[in-house]
């Protein structure tokens, strides 16, 4: 090997890690708790992504769940979708997996400071939200109010219900769910996540409003909001990609000129509203 | 570093003392009628009268498929990386001008060793043109003529060729001839001909702006919604031909193999084509660039500004004009879609 590529660290180098508890919170969604086998923190950023590695399968980025304030490995959720996906739901405690990252800006915590937040999630969308959201939870000084609306598609498809049903008692924040369908078990609302926006339209006002979801979701969101009149600089929403590299090289992630694997996932709206592609 | 004047076989004795050197020498053949980089077993093998290669020399730096990593299931990943120290000779100017891109764009950010490993490990003898090929356009783009990134350049003067040492490895190997003089001012002057030549010569397609203003035209706001891009793209395979011969296209696919143990594995990542249906496809067959138009112009978009806009303004389009030989329905080649702005879009 050459001079100066020896001292150059393997950007496509997994690093050993161990899975220390799974649980399938539902029909699809799987969450995991992954250690380093360095014994290190992943010393990630809220909103931030990993790619996760399967030997023999593949890589796939997932999104970060838990806050970088929680200690002791870090927490994936995983749908069931996809080659890689199937076989990160077969893993077991104990069993390796190969991790490259954390990559990606996530969420820009400084320009989010000392403001009143408003999170809307819809779905598998919740997942990485969480991480700023119970971030936010422990260092309730550095923010203002906090607004979570979640919408998920039927109530046998919520996931991390333990956790929800705290927030929903808490008086830290302001938590409203619905369910797009009825069901015999579910007594809360119903209908798209949209139709919780105007439940919460005192808080609207001055506040930061960041939007996580399905592709199909943003668009409808983002219509809602416009009745508001919230200044696209306040409206931050996490895109999905095809991140192959995580590193800005293979091209899969790329939105126009933005590479959502380096300057991602989380854009405010002003910033990609324009930019055709990226909703 | 110096230039020096050799005869042709002169030269030629060099490249078969290289042959035979244990190291790895490729150098343009000719295939069939036409011509590709390939390894040399003789030094009469070397064609560095050809117009084009089918392929740019970036397969070199950039293999087709190359594995990055070896495992085996449970265990450790290990970077797998080869690098064989290889001599490239016949690099015509605006393949140079594309490597030299592609450098900038695997040691910036972060730094890529398996690429940045391989074009270290490569000693390049480039070549200036000596037959234009049917559509190349480099005079348009600026790069009919290279400085930079070449060990040797060599120019052919008839019966000999000026070779300019660049580099401590192009001296080295140049101090190998049996028999060089130093170029005289008059061949110094004879190549400054030939490079001016060239600049015209090679431009069989013409673009009617200068390249450095192409970024500026696709900035401007009527050129994303513009009806060209259904026009071409309405006659688009996206077979992905434009994209494979491209000597500045670097995108590339990651993919995992198990050997038929189950025990080991392999990930190896293999060029890939932003006009593929399903580059932009996530899980969920959700594509975020479905139509054909779009990408088609993403394509012009990555050539003409994003990229640029990670190399200092440099355009990702070196006017080789292997895509328009390759296209199938006469679609890609860069220059009449820019011309096409140009008609209606003022910059």
């Amino acid at each position: 090997m050459c001079d100066c590529c020896s001292s150059k660290k393997d950007i496509y180098l997994p690093e050993l890690a161990t899975v220390k508890k799974r649980k399938l919170m539902n029909g699809t969604e799987l969450y995991l708790l992954i250690q380093l086998d360095s014994g290190e923190e992943l010393g990630h950023k809220p909103g931030q992504f990993v790619e996760v590695s399967i030997a023999g399968i593949g890589e796939c980025p997932i999104s970060i769940s838990s806050s970088p304030t929680q200690k002791g490995g870090f927490e994936l959720v995983v749908r069931n979708a996809g080659s890689v996906t199937k076989a990160i739901h077969k893993l077991k405690v104990g069993d390796k997996v190969g991790i490259r990252g954390p990559f990606g800006e996530g969420y820009h915590i400084d320009q989010l400071k000392n403001r009143n937040l408003i999170c809307i999630c819809g779905g598998l969308g919740l997942a990485p939200q969480r991480s700023l959201i119970n971030y936010i939870l422990d260092n309730p000084s550095d923010f203002g109010t906090l607004t979570v609306l979640l919408g998920t598609k039927c109530y046998p498809q919520r996931f991390f219900r333990e956790e929800l049903a705290k927030w929903a008692e808490g008086d830290d924040m302001t938590f409203k769910e619905t369910v797009d369908e009825e069901h015999d078990c579910w007594t809360g609302n119903v209908g798209v996540v949209t139709t919780l926006i105007p439940k919460v339209e005192s808080h609207l006002k001055d506040s930061a409003v960041l939007v996580c979801g399905p592709p199909v979701m943003y668009k409808f969101v983002l219509m809602a909001l416009e009745e508001y009149d919230i200044p696209h600089d306040d409206i931050y929403v996490n895109l999905e990609r095809r991140m192959k590299c995580g590193v800005g090289k293979c091209g899969h992630c790329q939105i126009n000129g933005e590479y959502v694997c380096q300057s991602g996932p989380v854009y405010r709206y002003s910033e990609i509203g324009a930019m055709p592609e990226a909703i | 570093m110096s230039i020096k004047k050799l005869k042709k076989d002169v030269f030629n004795d060099l490249v078969a003392a290289l042959i035979d050197s244990d190291q790895r020498v490729v150098g343009v053949k000719a295939k069939g009628d036409r011509f590709a980089f390939g390894d040399l077993e003789s030094a009469d093998e070397l064609r560095l009268d050809y117009d084009v290669t089918l392929l740019p020399p970036k397969k070199f730096m950039l293999p087709q498929m190359e594995t990055l990593l070896k495992y085996e299931v449970g265990g450790e990943y290990k970077s797998a990386g080869e690098a064989p120290k290889m001599t490239l000779i016949g690099v015509h100017p605006y393949d140079l001008v594309a490597i030299n891109q592609m450098d900038e764009i695997f040691a910036q950010d972060e730094y890529d060793k398996y690429y940045m490993n391989r074009r270290n490990n490569i000693t390049i003898i480039a070549c200036d043109v000596v037959t234009p090929s049917k559509n190349v356009f480099a005079g348009s783009m600026g790069t009919a003529t290279v400085d930079k990134g070449y060990d040797v350049l060599l120019t052919d003067m008839g019966d000999s060729y000026l070779a300019e040492a660049a580099t401590d490895k192009g001296e080295e190997l140049l101090a190998k001839a049996a028999q060089a003089d130093d170029a005289s001012p008059q061949d110094i002057e004879a190549r400054s001909k030939v490079w001016q030549e060239n600049k015209e010569k090679l431009n069989k397609h013409k673009l009617n702006c200068e390249p450095g203003d192409i970024p500026k035209l696709l900035d401007k706001e009527e050129v994303y919604d513009h009806p060209v891009w259904e026009e071409k793209a309405s006659m688009c395979y996206s077979c992905g031909s434009c994209t494979s011969v491209c000597p500045t296209c670097y995108c590339f696919d990651v993919q995992d193999d198990v050997e038929w143990n189950l025990k080991e594995g392999k990930r190896w990542r293999a060029w890939d084509g932003c006009v593929l249906e399903n580059f932009a496809t996530v899980t969920g067959e959700h594509n975020f660039r479905k139509q054909r138009a779009q990408r088609f112009r993403h394509r012009i978009f990555r050539k003409g500004k994003y990229v640029p806009s990670k190399i200092g303004g440099q355009i990702a389009c070196v006017g080789c004009g292997r895509c328009v030989t390759a296209c199938t329905t006469d679609i890609a080649n860069p220059v009449d879609i820019y011309n096409r702005l140009l008609e209606d879009v003022k910059i």
